[in-house]
């Protein structure tokens, strides 16, 4: 059984200004059908490795063998003689910038003289079918001159390191000091962690297609995360303006930070401009796993001290992220890491420097999560020691430190709204613990399952706890905000909304929030979701567990204005004064007594009624490069995980007996789609745990398939029980917070202490493997 | 070389095909069924399950040729409702120049959704759809799961879907799913 999931706290924030009653079916706070729900199950669903045109061609790139190379020279012959290439392109066919990247364009389109990574692209050739596509490439000379390979972070930051890139391999340095410079206390603690190099795994690979218009432009429908930052990257390189590169989402087959960056974007269209047909580009997922960044490896030191009663006096970090060959979003993984790396608990002195370098690892940058999963590992794992040595209950050390509204963060930030790590960490301990093992003969319920490996002479239980906290939306001043374009119009004589926006739905259900808002806002039960495009202005990215807050707001407020709008004009067209009208359910005017006043079919007849609005969180602003002091943040949610584990220490085997999450989300818009984050969120950070690690050696990645890159199956996941909390957070639309990443954050460190629990050891590395535990790894 | 199957219970039939292609290949790129998925393409994800002369396997570990004169069905044969009809929002291959978007606005479910199959319909109602990369690959897995076995308990489902993986979900209602699928049609 699932356990319980339950909704619970207290009121949120009232839902509307005025206007409008808040009651409609399928609204905010009702779990709705997904819109595109249908069509997926149907196997209908538009997936960007689906699209189709007549006469298209399929695109595909040579990568790099080497991590790190000159190149010498490039030799197309053999490959544009084969039958069916139409095109072979180099660096020298872009046209535009040659460069691109998210915070930095550091990264080539295609290699110049130079590769600083395995997999990075070289050359594209475009043929009628991908095989010979394939082929083509494989022709291809490409001379390389191999160089060693920088694969440490550390050394990488030495001044005797050759440098990766002109400015240097230190790519972001995050200093954060409060309080005393050497402080004391009665108890402290240290360790050195490290955490591995976790992929995104998203099951729908890389894909887009590119269609050129016949008029020098083009069309990309591509999968991603984020149009407009795609756009701007795509129109540099192809040298064009906004007008003529327009993006269109395609169906997202999950995304969790992996399509931030671009992929195929200008490749495809890059091949698309030169043959004038249209090309589609697909990874395969050997491909993939070279194909976007991963979530950066960290190796941490961790030192805190504590009074007798176990109250913290100060804690001391040091952070090394392995940014990889290129920045991506390594700047902002490092400002997360660098501010938020201490945990959600109120510490007076703190030394914190997390530093992100360039190496000729793969390039790593967001994952779901971004910074603060690592760390968390570190913190949990330091507050266990810390509970350890004072003879302290983890969950009472927890309770006594944690955050709570009117706590200061490292940054010095007053946290002015809801933050119960007290109770969150207690409503774990007071739920019951799953059955010791409850049929002790049947092989399913133990380490190794079926495959007969114990009959559970070596097993022992274990039981974790670990907290999260994440800053929702981005920080340190970035002008955040997203753009909605809401119509009303009548159709068949019923009102009906048109929400149109840029966002990407990834597969998160902010498609049937958007719906759930507007018919909230403004009584109509029948939304059409637009295309996303970039026909309308940016949305942000679909991360930083954002969307439903930013563009939610954004679709909230293009909702209101709608409303006064149609509200104005049933004043004017009835000679009332706008105050005294209000719209209600089913598409009706009612005047002060709650009489029809007029329908909305009859007050737009065939014309509609539109508005576009941007909206912004409140701003937020840069830290202090010296102290790292500064309203960095918008918003924290908060999540707490409890593991339950049974481990075969003979054998080093683990399995998760359960998987308890207590998340406070201010208010939960869609409880089931809540619901859904979190367990999803959960299993990924169990993945990071126990299984998923890219194993980078020498550079080279030797395990890019989901045969050897292992991710939870059903049997590796668990029962999770959820409970959700919701405390408004009186700044955010709704009083909601983000969801998608909190729980992501805690649940690995929370199986981690329970793996840690069960064997007595220290397994101070994640993910924690068979010979760790057993003591011939 | 040529190809001739039946898929989702109609004659067809594939020209020019290459040895090398992957029955998935035909199916997605040269029959215009898209709904098997291409994940990982080497048998490890099981996005493209379907059936091959009744069992259950990967598309994508089956050489186009091996189902030559053999019967295959996908998961858009699985509802009542037969192969899609071409439409605003469907995975239908696009024709021609683009004059409009490929994916068309997504309205809510539409009336068809009456016709889609039990087990289908569980995976919309208990919210075991994300993405939704991996969910044709379930719904043939469990609606094979369903055909043996009409009542599973919860460790039959697991190591019914083991060889399924979903990076959205979880699977906590990937399970409630398959639990409701399987009390409706019991």
């Amino acid at each position: 059984m699932t356990g319980f999931e339950t909704v619970a706290g207290v009121p949120s924030a009232t839902t509307a200004t005025g206007n409008t009653t808040t009651s409609t079916v399928d609204g905010v706070g009702t779990s709705p059908l997904r819109p595109d729900g249908t069509l997926k199950v149907a196997g209908e669903f538009a997936f960007a490795s689906d699209l189709w045109m007549d006469d298209m061609l399929w695109g595909v790139t040579l990568r790099s063998p080497h991590p790190h190379a000159r190149i010498t020279g490039i030799d197309l012959t053999q490959a544009l003689k084969l039958p069916g290439v139409f095109a072979v392109l180099t660096h020298e066919d872009v046209p535009g910038e040659k460069h691109f990247g998210l915070e930095h364009q550091d990264q080539p389109v295609l290699a110049i003289d130079r590769v600083r990574y395995q997999g990075e692209p070289i050359a594209l050739v475009a043929a009628d079918h991908p095989e010979t596509a394939r082929r083509a490439a494989q022709r291809i000379k490409v001379d390389y001159e191999v160089l060693a390979p920088i694969v440490d972070a550390e050394l990488a930051l030495r001044p005797e390191t050759p440098r990766l890139h002109e400015g240097g391999n230190l790519v972001r340095h995050v200093r954060v000091r409060t309080g005393e410079e050497n402080p004391t206390a009665d108890v402290v603690v240290s360790g050195a962690f490290e955490v591995g190099m976790q992929d995104q795994a998203f099951l729908g690979p890389e894909a887009g297609l590119a269609v050129p218009d016949g008029e020098g432009g083009i069309d990309l429908w591509v999968a991603t995360q984020w149009l407009h930052v795609d756009q701007r990257q795509v129109c540099a390189a192809l040298g064009l303006p906004p007008e003529q590169v327009r993006l269109r989402l395609s169906g997202v087959g999950g995304a969790f930070g992996g399509r931030e960056d671009l992929s195929m974007h200008v490749h495809g269209c890059l091949l698309a401009q030169r043959t004038g047909k249209p090309v589609k580009m697909v990874y395969n997922r050997e491909e993939s796993f070279f194909g976007h960044v991963h979530r950066h490896p960290a190796r941490m030191h961790y030192e805190y001290g504590a009074d007798r009663s176990g109250k913290l006096a100060y804690a001391r970090a040091t952070i090394h992220l392995d940014g990889g060959a290129y920045a991506s979003s390594t700047p902002a993984v490092v400002g997360n890491a660098g501010t938020m790396g201490l945990g959600p608990y109120d510490i007076p002195n703190i030394q914190i420097d997390c530093f992100g370098a360039y190496t000729n690892n793969p390039p790593c940058g967001a994952m779901r999560g971004f910074g603060s999963v690592q760390t968390a590992f570190a913190v949990e794992a330091t507050m266990d020691l810390l509970a350890a040595e004072l003879g302290l209950d983890p969950v009472e050390l927890r309770a006594r430190n944690g955050f709570r509204e009117g706590s200061r963060a490292p940054t010095g930030q007053l946290i002015d709204a809801p933050a119960p790590v007290a109770e969150l960490v207690e409503k774990l301990r007071a739920l019951p613990l799953p059955d010791e093992r409850p049929d002790a003969h049947d092989l399913r319920h133990l380490p190794g399952g079926v495959a007969n490996t114990t009959h559970g002479e070596g097993v022992r239980r274990g039981v974790g706890y670990a907290v999260a906290y994440k800053n929702v939306a981005f920080s340190e001043g970035f002008d955040d905000f997203s753009t909605a374009r809401v119509r009303v119009s009548i159709a068949g004589g019923q009102p009906v909304v048109t929400v149109h926006t840029a966002a990407a739905e990834v597969g998160q259900g902010l498609v049937t929030v958007e719906q759930q808002i507007c018919r909230t806002e403004l009584g109509i039960d029948r939304v059409v979701v637009a295309p996303q495009d970039t026909s309308v202005g940016s949305a942000g990215s679909s991360s930083a567990s954002r969307q439903t807050y930013v563009t939610g707001g954004a679709v909230k407020a293009a909702s209101e204005s709608v409303r006064r709008l149609l509200l104005t004009s049933a004043a004017t067209r009835l000679g009332r004064r706008r105050d005294d009208l209000q719209l209600a359910p089913g598409g009706v005017v009612l005047d002060g007594s709650g009489t029809v006043a007029i329908t909305l079919a009859d007050l737009l007849g065939d014309d509609h009624v539109e508005d576009t609005v941007e909206w912004r969180h409140r701003p937020t602003h840069p830290i202090d490069p010296e102290t790292g002091q500064g309203d960095a943040h918008v918003q924290y949610a908060f999540a707490a995980h409890r593991a339950v584990v049974d481990v075969d220490v003979e054998l080093g085997l683990v399995k998760v007996v359960e998987l308890a999450c207590v998340q406070d989300v201010g208010r939960a818009m869609h409880p089931q789609a809540v619901v859904g984050q979190i367990q999803g969120g959960s299993a990924q950070g169990l993945g990071l745990a126990l299984m998923e690690e890219i194993q980078v050696v020498g550079g080279r990645i030797t395990n890019p398939s989901f045969t050897d890159y292992l991710i939870p199956t059903i049997l590796d996941v668990p029962p999770m029980p959820i409970e959700v909390l919701e405390y408004a957070d009186p700044h955010a639309p709704y009083g909601l917070r983000g969801v998608g990443e909190a729980p992501t954050i805690s649940s690995g460190p929370a199986v981690a202490a329970a793996v840690r629990a069960a064997t007595g050891l220290p397994l101070s590395r994640v993910p924690i493997r068979p010979g760790d535990i057993t003591g011939t790894g | 070389m040529r190809i001739t199957l039946t898929v989702n219970g109609e004659q067809r039939q594939a020209d020019d095909v290459w040895e090398g292609e992957s029955l998935l290949h035909v199916l997605r790129e040269r029959m215009g069924l898209p709904g098997s998925k291409n994940a990982c393409e080497q048998g490890e994800c099981g996005s493209c399950t379907i059936y091959l002369d009744g069992t259950t396997c990967c598309a994508c570990l089956v050489a186009a040729g091996q189902a030559h004169g053999r019967d295959v069905v996908t998961v858009e044969g699985l509802s009542a409702r037969g192969p899609a009809t071409e439409g605003a929002g469907t995975a239908r291959p696009v024709a021609g120049p683009v004059t409009g978007p490929v994916t068309g606005p997504v309205t809510g479910p539409p009336d068809a959704g009456e016709a889609l199959h039990p087990v289908q319909q569980a995976f919309l109602d208990a919210g075991a759809v994300q993405c939704g990369f991996c969910t044709p690959g379930l719904l043939v897995a469990t609606h094979d799961l369903l055909t043996r076995d009409p009542d599973p308990d919860d460790a039959e489902i697991r190591e019914a879907l083991s060889g399924n993986l979903c990076r959205c979900t979880g699977y906590e209602k990937i399970l409630d799913a398959v639990r409701l699928a399987a009390g409706r049609m019991g």
